[in-house]
């Protein structure tokens, strides 16, 4: 060729850009379609068949106090004392100061506001406790005390359960004041099931919203501990992983990437900056065809000289042996699914080039 | 909206009467529509003999996969969140639906790859090549709303590790993803219409341009000894 060809998106009155005038070639769509959703079923159907869908069962707050009731006892009173992750979260749950990721002016968190405020004390402790039918003194003492006494209170017991090394409560202390007797009453009803159902009814009769209950479960160490036994925490590429050998959101690849790489991994504002980096990527991939240079590297790298092949084989062909040479090789084509035989256009075109 | 009226201003229905008058605004979209893209353009029975390779198989399969995701979809949601947990025939529809989506992500990724290598946005088609990329863009997002919605240790540790980079942006508490209910609202319902949507206009955006001619194509090796038609 001894023009440039064009990578522009712009139409003009190049090839690509007017009707085709060239051969063209028979193409029944319907019947296109009809095969590839049998054939895409039937592949389907057999890695359904062969491979499954993981399931593995939901934690419940029954089986975290069970199989561990120190750490399920340590989270619980760090809800209670306001000193957990959720408690500290900021925006959308509370608003604790300089909680949120920010990009030098750019708080979008705090912009969004609290809107879905949630008192961990409150949600996953107190309220609980008195859905019992034999509410524990415990708790009237607790919601009288100031807030200075149930920050001593919490922290002495929280100091216990951190040098508690067994698999049972450690023995109360005055200085706990009615920490332990709530927290053991919360243990008790968790291992009965009855907290999943108290958290749950939170929501009224639907209770559609499991946000308090997933984020109780993610201030633990247990909840933690089976993710990352499973490859799913953060750090392991985890938002794209699924637990069994499944592939899981193989997709988020590029997103799971930067948690996984510094700076990002390390920066305090991490979520923000990797959302913003993909949407950026993303609006790059979307206006790619306005990019001088992006837009170019097709020619440069000629990878469409495989994907048509026939195409320029076939005028390889005509510049060596003439037209007949042309028609030979381009009815020689065995590519693609629609009938493979080519033809002058002797009908009205029913496609543009 | 004029109401007044007329007589004898409309020539008889036909597809021989070409010289309808045109007065109303249906009339004006009815004209531009079947002036862009005319019944043998939407259902053509030829292309162009360039389009004679597998990679052109990508697309219509990532649509026959689509359609696999809808269907196994459908029949999931109509019995319920429960089903799949507690029936076999339940857990074997959810691993269609899995498959499914993993095979669309599969044949639309090559599907994308392919259309950046023929530099498909040529000569006028560079909406066809956006509105591919928003569709697997919304899909991703569809996909990631129907992990959420397994109710299983799944779904629970997606939440919450999801929660994080959703909440940083500001949209957690409309895109909540441990709220179930909000969590149908999308996968059902919001982000189907937008893929569906965005896939059909994608569609249709290749039947009103056509298919990218090769890089540096002529037309005259095919048809220089048989002119114009």
């Amino acid at each position: 060729m001894t023009r440039t060809p064009s990578m522009t998106w712009k139409a003009g009155h190049d090839v690509a850009s007017r009707p085709w005038q060239g051969r063209v070639r028979d193409y029944d769509l319907f019947k296109e379609v009809a095969i590839g959703f049998v054939v895409v079923a039937a592949v389907t159907l057999g890695l359904a068949g062969i491979f499954g869908s993981p399931d593995e069962p939901a934690v419940t707050f029954a089986s975290w106090s069970s199989s561990d009731p120190v750490d399920f006892a340590s989270t619980a009173t760090a809800e209670l004392g306001g000193t957990s992750d959720t408690a500290q979260y900021g925006p959308p749950y509370n608003d604790t100061q300089g909680a949120t990721q920010t990009l030098g002016p750019i708080d979008l968190q705090s912009l969004a506001g609290v809107r879905l405020p949630i008192d961990t004390a409150t949600a996953f402790v107190i309220a609980p406790l008195r859905t019992l039918p034999s509410v524990p003194p415990a708790v009237a003492r607790w919601t009288s005390a100031s807030a200075a006494q149930k920050a001593r209170w919490t922290d002495a017991y929280a100091k216990a359960l951190a040098a508690d090394t067994g698999h049972s409560l450690p023995r109360p202390t005055a200085g706990e004041g009615p920490v332990p007797t709530m927290i053991a009453s919360l243990s008790a009803m968790a291992r009965s099931g009855g907290l999943d159902g108290a958290l749950a009814g939170q929501g009224g009769f639907y209770p559609l919203n499991r946000t308090s209950a997933i984020l109780f479960l993610g201030d633990g160490q247990y909840f933690q501990n089976l993710a990352a036994n499973q490859h799913l925490t953060g750090d392991q590429w985890g938002m794209m992983n699924e637990t069994g050998n499944t592939p899981g959101q193989a997709w988020l690849w590029l997103f799971s990437f930067f948690y996984q790489i510094e700076p990002f991994a390390s920066l305090p504002n991490a979520d923000l900056v990797v959302v913003l980096i993909m949407g950026a990527l993303t609006l790059l991939l979307a206006l790619l065809p306005f990019i001088p240079g992006l837009r170019t590297i097709p020619r440069w790298i000629p990878l469409h000289r495989v994907i048509w092949r026939d195409y320029y084989r076939a005028a390889r062909d005509s510049a060596s042996t003439g037209q007949s040479a042309i028609a030979s090789s381009a009815a020689s084509s065995s590519s693609g699914l629609s009938g493979t035989s080519e033809r002058p256009p002797s009908a009205p075109r029913s496609e543009t080039g | 909206m004029s109401t007044q009226e007329r007589q004898g201003t409309q020539s008889p229905q036909s597809p021989d009467s070409p010289q309808e008058e045109i007065y109303t605004w249906t009339g004006r979209a009815r004209r531009w529509l079947l002036k862009r893209l005319p019944p043998q353009k939407l259902l053509p029975q030829d292309q162009p003999s360039y389009v004679s390779s597998w990679i052109y198989v990508f697309g219509m399969a990532s649509l026959a996969a689509l359609g696999v995701v809808i269907i196994s979809g459908l029949v999931l949601s109509l019995n319920g969140p429960q089903w799949y947990h507690t029936s076999g025939l339940g857990h074997f529809t959810n691993s269609v639906h899995l498959w499914s989506v993993e095979l669309f992500f599969l044949l639309m990724v090559v599907h994308l790859w392919g259309k950046y290598w023929m530099a498909a946005w040529r000569g006028g088609r560079v909406l066809t090549w956006v509105t591919g990329v928003i569709a697997f863009a919304v899909s991703i997002a569809a996909a990631f709303t129907g992990y959420l919605l397994q109710t299983n240790f799944d779904s629970q540790w997606i939440a919450f590790e999801g929660k994080d980079a959703l909440n940083a942006v500001g949209i957690g508490a409309w895109f909540d993803v441990a709220d179930l209910g909000q969590m149908f609202a999308w996968h059902i319902e919001l982000l189907p219409i937008g893929v569906g949507a965005i896939v059909v206009l994608h569609v249709l955006l290749v039947r009103v341009h056509g298919v990218v001619p090769p890089i540096d194509a002529t037309e005259h090796p095919w048809n220089e000894s048989e002119g114009p038609r």
